[in-house]
């Protein structure tokens, strides 16, 4: 049980939440998880989910960079997710394209995160900080920056909702009524880069899944009202983030264990008792198939239906039935 | 109503189209008449979608003129409905029918303000005259091919258009959703007077309600009256197969491969 030693209740948890570190940690967790929760939605919407977690690894070398060159983490960070926020969102239109892209931007900018790291021997901790986050050195600048970054993606969300929504789920329809479909992708982008790079200092780059797509992707199972995703999905974010930390007081142990894990059995759960609403209903409309017996078929589809084909396939039928008018 | 416009919903005057140098379609010159139901025909790659494309503003033409309504073709004309080819493709499982076409109505708006009144009816008429309101609360994942069809031109149709253009509409429809489809197709046209225009590979399923044909042949766009285009030997051309016209027992025209 020695392995366990230093997993305990720690009798001054409450204490330990009054300690500045914890309650710049608190402040910096609820605007990140605000911010990730509205942009949530249009991650998941979109379908950017593979995006927001490339992006997070394309953080890390400025994260490592920064560290080396000896500039704040968060301009490194911003800096990286950015350009790479840029480079996908111009880059291959089709999702598969994206997906190749991506994935190869990833790991050319991982590798380089790790020579940055090796470079920078000196810090030996950044590299488990961008990796697993530390929500728990949160600087009060970090705060004003995280605030300033949630500020502009809140009132650029706010211009930009209704538009952005109709380009994600319609592009061409969207985009013949004359709304600006590729600036809003690359808008967007840069909008998820900046929630990435907040989030990569809360929960870190391999966790940042379970803070930016997965509040939302319940929120979705919950509900397909748009307004009400953001609300349900930001509150998720809270609930994980505060929880983590309290959490993480009581039992001394990283907050980003805490959060992902609270965020991950919200989810699970969540998808257990929806599980039934998702499964396609049979369809009353639906014409039965062959298997079906002629009783099943008989008590819809009354008129009679020719059937042809133009081409020289196997659909070649021709079956003239009698009217019933 | 109709005195005053043009009696004319589609001019094409000589017009070519090309893509990264290669002409795709040329020496269009044609008119559809307002009121037509008129079938865009061609074989794969013949540039039917290019054409709705021309008109949608969204593709300039390479040479000749083309007027849509009366007027040149522009992006964000709102007296166009329009269908894209596998409509569901991008929309995942998050988003209701309604909230499809309220986008389709307030989509390009910019900033947080509401619907309003005039919003919300036009948003219910549209879905009203295609028989999608009782399904229109459900998400899009959970609904079948042809409902989800119904949506799309619930969607194309909340703006009032008088021209609508639809791509592919029947493509992986079963008979029955076919044939309902085209009956709200038919529906609309008397209803609502709306042009409307059908890119499709099988001209069977509109037969009873098409009036004209848009015809892509030897890279060149013709048009004809549906009387015209069921003919043995230009759908045999222009399919590169065999093809007969029959008559059904009820005397409905009728095309088949040989």
């Amino acid at each position: 049980m020695t392995l366990f030693a230093s997993v305990g209740y720690q009798g001054n948890w409450l204490e330990v939440l009054q300690a500045e570190f914890m309650r710049n940690a608190i402040i910096g967790g609820v605007i990140v998880a605000l911010a990730a929760g509205v942009l949530g939605y249009f991650v998941v919407v979109r379908q950017h989910a593979f995006a927001a977690h490339a992006l997070a690894h394309i953080g890390f070398p400025g994260a490592t960079g920064a560290v080396l060159i000896g500039i704040p983490v968060t301009a490194g960070l911003a800096v990286f997710t950015v350009a790479g926020a840029l480079a996908i969102g111009f880059l291959g239109k089709k999702l598969a394209d994206r997906e190749i892209a991506t994935g190869t931007i990833l790991a050319f900018a991982t590798g380089l995160g790790i020579l940055f790291n090796s470079l920078a021997t000196k810090n030996a901790n950044a590299v488990t900080n961008v990796l697993f986050g530390n929500l728990l050195a949160i600087s009060p600048d970090q705060l004003v920056t995280f605030a300033a970054f949630t500020a502009v993606l809140l009132v650029v969300l706010a211009t930009i909702a209704r538009p952005l929504t109709f380009a994600s789920v319609n592009p061409h329809v969207a985009e013949a009524k004359g709304v600006p479909v590729r600036a809003l992708g690359v808008a967007f982008m840069v909008l998820l880069a900046l929630v990435i790079t907040m989030a990569v200092q809360v929960v870190g780059t391999l966790l940042l899944f379970g803070l930016v797509v997965t509040p939302s992707a319940t929120a979705l199972a919950i509900t397909a009202r748009p307004a009400l995703v953001a609300i349900i999905g930001t509150g998720i974010g809270l609930a994980s983030v505060i929880g983590g930390l309290v959490l993480s007081a009581m039992f001394n142990l990283p907050p980003s264990f805490f959060i992902v894990t609270i965020a991950f059995v919200t989810w699970g759960v969540t998808l257990l008792v929806t599980r039934d609403r998702h499964a396609t209903p049979p369809d009353p409309n639906r014409t039965p198939g062959p298997s079906e017996t002629s009783e099943s078929a008989a008590p819809h589809n009354h008129r009679p239906v020719e059937v042809a084909a133009t081409s020289g396939t196997a659909r070649d039928l021709v079956r003239p039935c009698p009217h019933d008018q | 109503m109709t005195d005053v416009e043009p009696r004319v919903a589609v001019q094409l005057d000589g017009a070519s189209v090309s893509r990264r140098g290669r002409t795709i379609w040329s020496e269009g010159t044609f008119a559809v008449p307002r009121g037509s139901v008129v079938i865009v025909i061609g074989p794969n790659g013949s540039g039917k979608t290019t054409l709705l494309q021309v008109l949608l503003g969204l593709l300039p033409v390479a040479t000749g003129n083309v007027e849509v309504l009366g007027n040149p073709p522009r992006r964000g004309n709102q007296r166009i409905g329009y269908v894209p080819q596998n409509y569901t493709a991008t929309i995942g499982n998050a988003v209701r029918g309604r909230d499809l076409v309220s986008l389709g109505r307030a989509g390009g708006r910019w900033g947080l303000g509401g619907l309003g009144a005039d919003d919300h009816r036009a948003v219910d008429d549209a879905l009203a005259d295609v028989g999608a309101t009782d399904f229109s609360g459900q998400r899009m994942s959970q609904l079948s091919g042809g409902q989800q069809q119904r949506i799309a031109i619930a969607q194309a149709l909340v703006d009032d258009p008088e021209l609508l253009l639809l791509d592919e509409p029947l493509a992986n429809l079963d008979i029955r959703n076919q044939r309902d489809i085209v009956d709200v197709l038919a529906r609309l046209r008397s209803e609502r007077h709306v042009t409307i225009m059908v890119v499709a590979h099988d001209l069977n399923p509109l037969l009873s309600i098409l009036t004209g044909a848009v015809y892509l042949l030897d890279g060149h766009a013709h048009f004809d009256t549906i009387g015209d285009v069921v003919d043995e030997a230009l759908l045999t051309h222009l399919y590169g197969t065999t093809i007969r016209v029959v008559r059904t027992a009820q005397g409905d025209l009728f095309t088949r491969s040989a």
